[in-house]
């Protein structure tokens, strides 16, 4: 692997921490600059907006899902608490004033995390039966509901979907997206500036380390499952923003885009080192996978998958070169 | 022996409820020389589910993972259908043998392909699937072009949907599977190596068991389980789709391994847990059906059973709840607080 060794830090003294982040933004851009090469109308600021606005939800649980997977847990639920937050708002939105369908949605999902988190604290099942089990839940609920889809008519939300900021003549977004970018800033300096944060990384390095310095290992880590709940809750509101229904078949396999996201972003599953810059980055990628294609046109849709799964690899292979050369350097 | 009493339990209580709620439950007759009722079609709609589980049972046994088997279940589905579609004479038994031969041949590769990632590059299982889970629908759906391939071939229709010996041919092919994964795991050194391979794969290589190439014929194995249920749904229903084939029976799978009493943790597996656990499941969705219970349901007591079979088999669980019940005021230390520090 000698030839293979990566400098440990990177020219402009970056640590080597932040070189899967950098390649995923070298990767954003490559994509971008080949599809406005190849493409006509292609590379405006408006492509990378739709992405930002066809994202915001799978944005914000990815942000979730950063939490969780840094304290080297997983979260299967999102997808499913995602479609269960639709359908209760669209189911409640006629008859309860919005501000309270928001806030009892977001309880919801909170609780439902916290309770994730409390088993899989205290009675040290894993994470990944613990929030499978979840998942079935909150599926299962979403069709105690209903089994149709239900459209959402209520003022609030049809004026926020139909609402539109513009920033500069040609370049507009919606108020998803600020809603979006917000959690993000809120979420990184949660990460990067508070004690949960440190707890959170720290947790994920070494999770005995962690107890033995008497760090709160149990609220850590009921705190990421309860993040990555409340999270799912938001996005789930985002898309009925965006979709207007509530439906138990919304965001079906959403927690494998966010997982794809987060890893892409260069978060290893292990825990313990991770950027939410890089989540963003993550999702960015995904999107433009999608929008490249639909320019493409003559390509199919399951060529997502495909491109997908190959960046993975490729991403994870990284990884996995970056971790050795780092051992092997240490010996 | 004492493993398997909580998923037997759990099954008896379910057969329990249907012997209560529905008739005729337990009669099993037999028309036109085939095996008829309830308890068989348990075993006949479970058989993927248990051979897929089987499989996963020995990654499981290696501390791994395998998320990829719905996706390797709807590329062999796929494959078969597309090269039995292509035949002059779909009825021509070498022709759908070929087929076979070939679609489980792939299933093979992918399995190698899983293990190669998990034993030589060092992945973490979970991710290493991942990638095929992810990449393996898109496959399947360029395979059959996003179309739902119709065939009509009666040796084919033979393994999912077809008898012999008045037998459902499926449930044979899972005794067969299960007698000889029994054998080699049970009579022969294999199923100790990969226990020890679980227990800890470097101290394992150090003591001079070849722990990559057996993890790489693991995954194998499991893909090829994957890849008999996918032939097995598919001729079921005759036709492959791409999208929805062997759709989450990863997690069911997953789910049955670990309501049979094997560890995620690895080290130790239980081959006659999993097959509890996958009929369990089954038997749920049957008894759903049969006692009235509005379908949309079915998931809920999903999550219902599996959280209180998986909170009744940790032992930090019981430890808690159990023994503090029983003593409610321990004088000393007690027993719970001990096995939360050592673990």
């Amino acid at each position: 692997m000698k030839t293979l060794a990566l400098p440990r830090q990177l020219p402009g003294r970056l640590p080597r921490n932040y070189l899967p982040v950098l390649v995923t933004g070298a990767l954003f851009i490559a994509m971008f600059t080949a599809g406005g090469i190849r493409y006509e109308g292609f590379a405006t600021g408006q492509i990378i907006l739709n992405v930002f606005i066809d994202n915001a939800f799978l944005l914000v649980v990815a942000v979730g899902m950063t939490f969780v997977i840094l304290t080297g847990g997983i979260d299967l639920s999102v997808g499913s608490v995602v479609a269960l937050t639709t359908m209760i708002a669209a189911s409640l939105l006629p008859s309860t004033p919005s501000f309270l369908v928001i806030l009892l949605v977001l309880a919801i999902g909170g609780v439902l995390g916290a309770a994730m988190g409390a088993i899989i604290h205290y009675f040290e099942i894993q994470p990944f039966i613990v929030t499978l089990a979840g998942m079935f839940l909150a599926r299962g609920l979403c069709y105690t509901i209903g089994t149709d889809s239900i459209p959402i008519s209520d003022p609030t939300f049809t004026a926020i979907a139909q609402t539109r900021i513009d920033l500069a003549p040609e370049l507009w977004i919606s108020p998803t997206v600020l809603i979006a970018l917000a959690v993000v800033l809120v979420a990184t300096y949660t990460l990067h500036y508070t004690r949960l944060g440190r707890n959170v990384y720290a947790v994920g390095g070494n999770e005995q380390s962690a107890l033995l310095m008497g760090l709160p290992v149990a609220r850590t880590k009921i705190a990421v499952y309860t993040i990555s709940g409340l999270c799912s809750a938001l996005g789930g509101l985002l898309l009925s923003f965006y979709m207007l229904s509530g439906y138990g078949l919304h965001a079906v396999g959403m927690e494998l885009d966010a997982i794809a996201a987060v890893v892409i972003g260069g978060t290893l599953l292990t825990g313990g080192s991770g950027y939410l810059l890089g989540t963003v980055l993550g999702v960015l990628v995904l999107g433009l996978i999608q929008t490249v294609i639909s320019f493409e046109g003559t390509l199919s849709s399951w060529w997502t998958k495909i491109v997908i799964g190959l960046l993975l690899l490729v991403f994870i292979l990284l990884q996995r070169l970056i971790v050795t050369t780092g051992v092997s350097r240490e010996r | 022996m004492k493993r398997l009493a909580w998923p037997a339990g759990i099954l008896a209580a379910l057969l329990l409820v249907n012997l209560i709620f529905t008739d005729h439950f337990f009669q099993i007759e037999i028309k036109d020389g085939h095996l008829y009722g309830s308890l068989i079609d348990i075993f006949r709609f479970g058989a993927p589910l248990i051979l897929v589980a089987l499989g996963m049972t020995l990654v499981i046994a290696t501390r791994g993972i395998d998320l990829s088997v719905g996706s390797v279940v709807a590329i062999t589905g796929a494959m078969a259908c597309l090269e039995i579609s292509t035949l002059s004479s779909q009825d021509s038994i070498g022709g759908v043998l070929g087929a076979i031969g070939i679609a489980l041949g792939l299933a093979v590769a992918l399995g190698v392909g899983n293990g190669f990632l998990v034993a030589i590059v060092g992945i973490q299982p979970i991710i290493a699937t991942l990638i095929l889970m992810v990449a393996g629908r898109g496959l399947a759906q360029l395979i059959t072009d996003g179309q739902i391939i119709t065939i009509n071939s009666d040796p084919y229709k033979l393994i999912g949907g077809g008898y012999w010996l008045t037998l459902p041919f499926s449930i044979i092919i899972v005794a067969v599977v299960l007698a000889l994964m029994a054998f080699v795991t049970r009579r022969l050194a294999l199923g100790l190596l990969i226990e020890s391979v679980g227990g800890n794969a470097e101290a394992s290589r150090l003591s001079g068991i070849r722990s990559h190439g057996l993890l790489i014929v693991v995954y194998a194995f499991c893909a090829l389980c994957a890849g008999v249920a996918g032939l097995m749904i598919s001729s079921n229903v005759s036709s492959a789709d791409g999208n929805n084939a062997g759709l989450w029976i990863e997690l069911d799978a997953i789910l049955a391994v670990v309501i049979g009493g094997t560890s995620l943790a690895g080290g130790r597996f239980s081959l006659g847990g999993t097959v509890l656990g996958a009929l369990i499941i089954q038997t749920l969705t049957t008894t759903i059906y049969s006692i009235g219970v509005p379908p949309e349901t079915t998931l809920l007591f999903k999550a219902l059973v599996v959280t209180i079979v998986c909170l009744l088999q940790s032992p930090a669980f019981r430890a808690k709840v159990f023994r503090s019940r029983r003593k409610p005021a321990p004088p000393t230390v007690p027993a719970g607080e001990k096995v939360t520090v050592r673990t």
